[in-house]
């Protein structure tokens, strides 16, 4: 199935994740100013950016959910938007900001996921209680979705897009109001299938978990990537969070507010 | 801070007229109808003043108490009940408690029930123009009425303000207010039927209301005007009372409210129940079907559509029993055919941003096509086959049943079929997961209009030929075609079926980002 990808270097193995010229226009605003990007496999990934930098329309039209207006990405060589299905076979995403089917419990939603991707019945039901189990929500297995705190809302549809092994998995903002233990929990899932030959990518705005968690980073704003690499290289000896305010500009201000010391 | 509250419910109220041009016509529309309904009631009750006072006495007496039961039981079933001044949001203000009951109470005022409601009452003096003590009396009982049907609800409120937290209670509430709403020709009718036949026991009900709490305060004004000093005081005594018990209430529960406010959700539950996905295939198609039904079982929004159609025979049977003749039933079975496979026209609407699932999964369009049908068809068909046989018990027209079944099932089928492709294509404005089904949806009206209108023109169009053959049959009167239109029927719908599942999946499978994206416009 694997192609040679427009634009990578001839010699490198074929990366999990290929942005190619990925372009969107929504009305007047350019929200994703051509962006291409090269997510080589078994990396733990993380896109950092400012609110509206354009990460979540990036990861949407990486995965299918949003179709680009240029451009095209391809996971482990497979065309998304020319073999979609082929495509969706091999990784497991994770949305920001989109509704679950709620009125389902948290174990029919995960099996609902495995089977409409044409899973066998027993498998799905074996995988269900294990994740069910590593997620720490067997307790809550039978409570309706639309009963679940928001941290287990995010655990439940990580479940759902685990259930299927995929190669690669796209998380947007995945830690989004989890509660510390529980996002430990999650890291240690993913650290383990990083380890196995996994590709996670991680979008997020909290800059120190970034740098503890992931070994590439990709500095995304105003629809471009304006730094891409390993950790390592891209802070450059700094914090990545004061490299990232480097990079992304403004920040900085402490004039102001003087009432607030007056008390 | 009773001024602040009352500024702060006013002007709570104002920013509801400019949130947006569509608010402003529903309010503009509600205020008009109230008026309308006030103007009547006070023309009423100008009207009385001339009436006998025993007539009065009665009219005023049941409808005041009438007044104080639906501010009992409305709040209660409109989801959209007040809570714009939710006694759980004051808990960090530190507003001592009297000051916080009072200005509740005369927020309680402000806004189009409590207006209208104490307009109406207020002329209830009016009626009693007869004496002094009459007009006063009528007053001060206005007043005491009045004030007990706003404390009245505040006390249903905060003590169901737990309960009406519960997302289950919300589902249910929110379904069982439509079936009045449904069944509201023969309940008038009804209604007006049992007090025509009974009228001569009204007076005595009156007075019997009139010395319980719900009766009292509105009796005032008449017994003073009939001379009745002393029934008048204890009377005055007892609406005061129910007064004073309700506050009492009220503070206890608000106290109660506010240092714990009411906590949502459930206990955990174990897993284990797969409940239809252990049922149905294990394949995408039997998943799809599995999580439909599911909804149809559990999501008031569905529920709502549905609740029509057990209600359609006794709207039907009550019309035929009054007429006297019953072959307009006949007609029960294609309208529930209908009214069932057009309920799938906006299910992707329905599952709004959820729909993701379907897409990263990236499940084939005719097996999500399928499976939706599926699941419909799956309570549909044997609604519709029971609807379509059992109105010939009663005709006894044997002969029609061929040419009904086949229109029925025609029409259950090739809406279906148009359903699915319609709902592949096109959003329509629904209201969002978790909302009351009642609630005005988001979105582009205009366009859920065009969509709807167009596809019950097209669904005309595809069970033309059944119709037609009903016509024949009816011309020519030989039952002959009626069992051609069976076979046309059942043939050209299921095909027709077919062909819709196969178009809506292949639309579904090219323009799915598409779709979902018309989903996000609307969450």
């Amino acid at each position: 199935m694997s192609v040679q990808l427009p634009g990578s270097p001839l010699n490198s193995p074929v990366p999990a994740l290929a942005l190619r010229g990925l372009a969107k226009r929504f009305g007047a605003k350019v929200a994703v100013d051509g962006i291409s990007l090269d997510v080589p496999a078994g990396s733990f990934y993380g896109v950092v950016g400012p609110n509206g930098a354009g990460k979540t329309t990036t990861l949407s039209m990486a995965t299918g959910l949003l179709r680009p207006d240029f451009g095209t990405a391809y996971i482990h060589g497979v065309d998304v938007w020319g073999d979609p299905l082929e495509a969706k076979k091999l990784m497991g995403i994770l949305p920001d900001g989109v509704r679950l089917f709620d009125r389902l419990t948290g174990e029919q939603l995960v099996t609902y996921a495995g089977l409409l991707r044409g899973m066998d019945r027993k498998v799905v039901a074996h995988r269900v209680g294990e994740l069910m189990a590593a997620l720490d929500l067997s307790g809550d297995a039978g409570t309706l979705v639309v009963d679940y705190s928001a941290g287990m809302t995010k655990k439940i549809a990580l479940a759902s897009a685990l259930i299927h092994a995929p190669r690669l998995l796209v998380l947007d903002e995945p830690f989004e109001s989890v509660d510390p233990v529980s996002a430990a929990n999650i890291r240690g899932i993913l650290d383990n299938y990083v380890a196995s030959g996994g590709t996670v990518i991680v979008s997020s705005h909290v800059m120190d978990l970034v740098q503890r968690m992931c070994d590439h980073v990709a500095v995304v704003a105003a629809g471009r990537v304006l730094a891409a690499g390993t950790v390592e290289d891209v802070r450059a000896g700094a914090s990545l969070e004061d490299r990232f305010v480097q990079l992304v500009g403004g920040g900085n201000q402490s004039g102001g507010l003087e009432w607030l010391r007056t008390f | 801070m009773v001024a602040h509250l009352l500024s702060l419910k006013w002007r709570l109220l104002l920013n509801g007229f400019r949130r947006s041009p569509g608010q402003l016509v529903g309010i503009a529309i509600g205020g008009l109808y109230a008026l309308g309904v006030v103007a009547t009631l006070v023309g009423t009750l100008v009207a009385l003043r001339w009436a006998d006072p025993e007539t009065a006495h009665t009219a005023v007496v049941l409808g005041g108490a009438a007044a104080i039961l639906a501010w009992a039981v409305v709040p209660l079933m409109a989801s959209a009940a007040d809570m714009t001044l939710d006694p759980s949001r004051f808990t960090t203000s530190a507003i001592p408690m009297r000051q916080l009951l009072a200005g509740l109470t005369l927020a309680g005022f402000i806004g189009l029930p409590g207006m209208s409601t104490t307009i109406v009452a207020l002329f209830t003096a009016a009626t009693w123009w007869r004496s002094v003590p009459a007009v006063l009396g009528a007053l001060l009982g206005a007043v005491l009425g009045v004030l007990s049907c706003v404390v009245l609800s505040k006390v249903i409120t905060t003590a169901t303000a737990g309960l009406a937290a519960s997302r289950r209670f919300k589902d249910v509430s929110s379904i069982v207010v439509f079936v009045p709403l449904v069944l509201m020709g023969p309940i008038v009718a009804g209604v007006f039927r049992g007090v025509s036949g009974s009228a001569g026991y009204l007076p005595e009900l009156a007075r019997t209301v009139s010395w319980t709490p719900l009766g009292a305060s509105w009796s005032l004004g008449g017994d003073l005007a009939s001379g009745d000093v002393a029934a008048a005081g204890l009377k005055a005594l007892i609406a005061l009372a129910t007064l004073l018990v309700l506050f009492a209430a009220w503070n206890v529960l608000l106290k109660r409210a506010l240092v714990a406010p009411p906590y949502s959700g459930g206990s955990g539950k174990r897993g284990g129940k797969l409940g239809l996905f252990g049922l149905l295939p294990g394949t995408p198609t039997g998943a799809v079907a599995a999580r439909s039904l599911s909804y149809w079982i559990r999501d008031p929004r569905y529920a709502a559509s549905l609740i029509v159609v057990p209600l359609l025979p006794v709207i039907f049977l009550f019309q035929s029993a009054q007429s006297g003749s019953y072959s307009l039933l006949v007609i029960l079975g294609p309208m529930a055919a209908f009214v069932l496979a057009w309920s799938i026209a906006a299910d992707v609407s329905y599952d709004n941003t959820a729909f993701a699932l379907h897409l990263a999964t990236g499940v084939r369009g005719n097996h999500d096509r399928l499976g939706r049908a599926l699941a419909c068809l799956a309570f549909a068909l044997p609604v519709v086959l029971i609807f379509a046989v059992g109105p010939f018990f009663l005709t006894g027209e044997w002969g029609w049943l061929p040419g009904v079944l086949g229109l029925s099932l025609g029409v259950l089928f090739s809406g279906l079929g148009l359903a699915s492709i319609v709902s592949a294509r096109y959003t329509s404005s629904v209201p969002l997961p978790g909302d009351s089904p009642f609630k005005k949806p988001p979105g582009n009206v205009a366009q859920t209009l065009a969509v709807q209108f167009g596809g019950m023109a097209v669904l005309f169009l595809l069970v033309l030929p059944e119709l037609v053959l009903v016509l024949v049959q009816s011309v020519t009167g030989d039952p002959l075609w009626g069992w051609i239109n069976l076979a046309v029927g059942t043939v050209l719908g299921v095909a027709l079926f077919v062909v819709g599942v196969r178009i809506g999946g292949r639309w579904l499978d090219r323009r799915g980002p598409e779709l979902f994206a018309q989903l996000s416009v609307n969450r």
